[in-house]
């Protein structure tokens, strides 16, 4: 058995900071519904509402604009579900413009969803990429029509970790009467975000990506912009997300939140380090390979990389045995027959996405972390190669 | 961490991925038969080399190259220890139910991947018919792919039908076809009964 485990899958999800550790433990037993009058209610509540407050302030927005929701993938469907609700006999006031614009490498639930209402009637646009990853904001600009309900970009990809402008891009949506809405997910806790800068109308984040609890996320809709709740029934969260409050996902994503405000910072220069020493490892140790995303305009822990001849499975698995955990585009690992949407978006060819893993760090990454990696993928690279039928040791 | 107390497929499989048997490393290989079936753009391609005694029409060796997923790489390593001395004619019967046994079954959605390890040895054997001079024992497959996804042909079908299949579903579980895009299930429904009337009726 290895001895070394290192788990660099972080954007898939990431390991509960202790501090959320312990406030989840500690507030295990609050279990007043926030919606009672009494004092257990009134605790969940006033316990629930601090999460908000934190999670508010994190982005700049205020209280009254989060709403809690039990995914990041919720958050998304219920944006695109409500601007692209083909319905015209109801009482809800988004207007009558319920044409999308997205782009190609959303999230499947922001991709699935925006197919869905398409097979329903609304009209969906995708903008391409380029071969960075990066939205061609000339073709959303021209791509906005005065039909236009909300243009969803996503802020950085979680495959590839490139990161759009966002403000130039909800400024282009504004200019045309539409509104803007980014799935901040990978972003968030990353990235200095503040709503007011950026002008979006609506962000979705997600806890279990920034150390925080699996099952509960966030969506901020502006003050003012018109809103219709996906899940009915209840009067929760104002209205907009009936069913009773998770208090103990709240607690958790707030508490993740106040740690991120408070470590976010010094990461960055730490990941870039580590980041370009896995590159410039690659580099040295590694023929035939090529870095996916943008080169610069990127996130700092996430580094996609696919190797000529090499199938992206094998590499997880041979990886896997020495107790390193990533993730690839290929097809084999993900059950269907295509590799990434998001690689083949950026024009890499099908080959080269099948042979893809994506190395994502988190907080308790070192350089020792890396150099183990470093220790390992070449010679599992080679191995894989001398198997291959594509690829000849030279 | 725990995780590590099972892995994503048979131990059979992790064996085979971890210490592929019969790899062919070497260039100057000389080979009897050569098969190569795949694509890299699909994510699996398999390369089948035999030598063969000519006398008594046995495999002496086979190696092989693949690109792909630890179950193709598995299933191809598999094959090779299988058919090593084997009778070419019992060689060519080798199907992707007997590769997934030996590795201790596969799950759903890799079969495909053994499903290449055979065509690519019947590629190798039918290769080493034309080139020994004996095109007359090349064996073209007479079969028709009847799903594309998981590349059933309409044989298969008829050996589940063999077998008991009764239902799609039946069909669907023994042969995984027209599991993936279903574009091929009203043709699956009009030749399960075609080969039930054949055979049972």
């Amino acid at each position: 058995m290895t001895s070394r485990f290192v788990y660099a899958d972080n954007n898939a999800t990431t390991p509960l900071h202790p501090e959320v550790q312990k406030a989840l433990i500690e507030a295990l037993p609050v279990y007043g519904n926030p919606s009672s009058m009494h004092g257990f209610g009134r605790e969940a509540r006033s316990r629930t509402e601090a999460a908000r407050e934190t999670v508010a302030s994190f982005i700049g927005a205020l209280p009254e604009e989060i709403i809690f929701v039990g995914s990041g993938s919720e958050a998304n469907n219920t944006v695109l579900s409500i601007m692209g609700c083909p319905a015209t006999d109801c009482t809800c006031d988004r207007g009558q413009r319920t044409h999308i614009v997205t782009t190609t490498i959303e999230h499947p639930c922001v991709l699935e969803t925006s197919g869905c209402l398409s097979g329903r009637g609304t009209p969906v646009t995708l903008v391409p990429v380029d071969e960075y990853g990066v939205v061609d904001a000339e073709r959303l600009a021209d791509s906005i029509t005065d039909q236009t309900g909300v243009v969803s970009v996503m802020m950085a990809n979680n495959e590839i970790g490139t990161i759009q402008d966002i403000k130039a891009l909800a400024k282009i949506a504004h200019d045309k009467g539409a509104f803007f809405h980014t799935d901040a997910v990978q972003a968030v806790g990353k990235l200095p975000i503040n709503v007011r800068d950026l002008g979006v109308d609506f962000l979705t984040l997600s806890a279990h990506k920034i150390y925080g609890p699996k099952g509960v996320g966030a969506l901020y809709v502006k003050r003012g912009v018109p809103f219709c709740p996906l899940i009915r029934g209840g009067h929760q969260e104002r209205g907009r997300r009936a069913g009773t409050e998770n208090t103990l996902g709240a607690i958790g994503l707030g508490k993740a939140i106040e740690m991120r405000s408070l470590e976010m910072a010094d990461e960055e220069s730490r990941f870039r380090v580590m980041k370009e020493r896995l590159k410039q490892g690659l580099v040295d140790t590694v023929p035939d390979i090529w870095f996916n995303g943008h080169p610069t305009a990127s996130l700092s822990n996430t580094l996609n990389v696919s190797f000529a001849g090499a199938e992206g499975e094998s590499i997880l698995l041979y990886l896997d045995l020495e107790g390193i955990a990533v993730s690839t585009g290929s097809a084999c690992a993900s059950g269907s027959l295509d590799p990434s949407h998001v690689l083949l978006a950026t024009g890499v060819p099908i080959e080269r996405a099948h042979g893809s893993i994506r190395i994502s760090l988190g907080r308790e990454n070192t350089l020792e972390d890396v150099d183990y990696i470093m220790s390992k993928l070449p010679g599992i690279i080679a191995r894989i190669r001398d198997m291959s039928t594509v690829y000849r040791r030279k | 961490m725990s995780t590590h107390q099972s892995w994503a497929y048979t131990d059979k499989v992790k064996d085979h991925f971890v210490n592929p048997r019969n790899v062919l490393r070497e260039d100057d290989y000389e080979e009897d038969g050569k098969g190569i079936v795949g694509n890299i753009q699909c994510g699996d391609e398999m390369l089948v080399v035999i030598q063969v005694d000519k006398e008594a029409g046995i495999i002496k060796d086979c190696k092989w190259r693949t690109y792909g997923c630890a179950s193709a790489i598995a299933s191809t390593s598999a094959l090779s220890e299988i058919v090593i001395g084997m009778h070419l004619d019992d060689a060519f019967k080798v199907g992707p139910k007997q590769i997934a046994s030996a590795l201790g079954q596969l799950p759903d959605n890799k079969i495909h991947c053994s499903v290449l390890g055979d065509k690519a040895l019947r590629a190798a054997i039918n290769d080493y018919y034309e080139r020994s001079g004996q095109p007359e024992k090349v064996i073209r497959e007479q079969s028709r792919i009847v799903c594309t996804c998981m590349n059933v042909t309409d044989l298969e079908i008829e050996d589940a039908v063999l077998e008991g299949a009764r239902t799609l579903i039946e069909l669907q579980e023994q042969t995984k076809m027209s599991t993936v895009c279903g574009k091929c299930k009203d043709e699956a429904e009009t030749l399960l009964k075609v080969y039930i009337k054949k055979h049972f009726q």
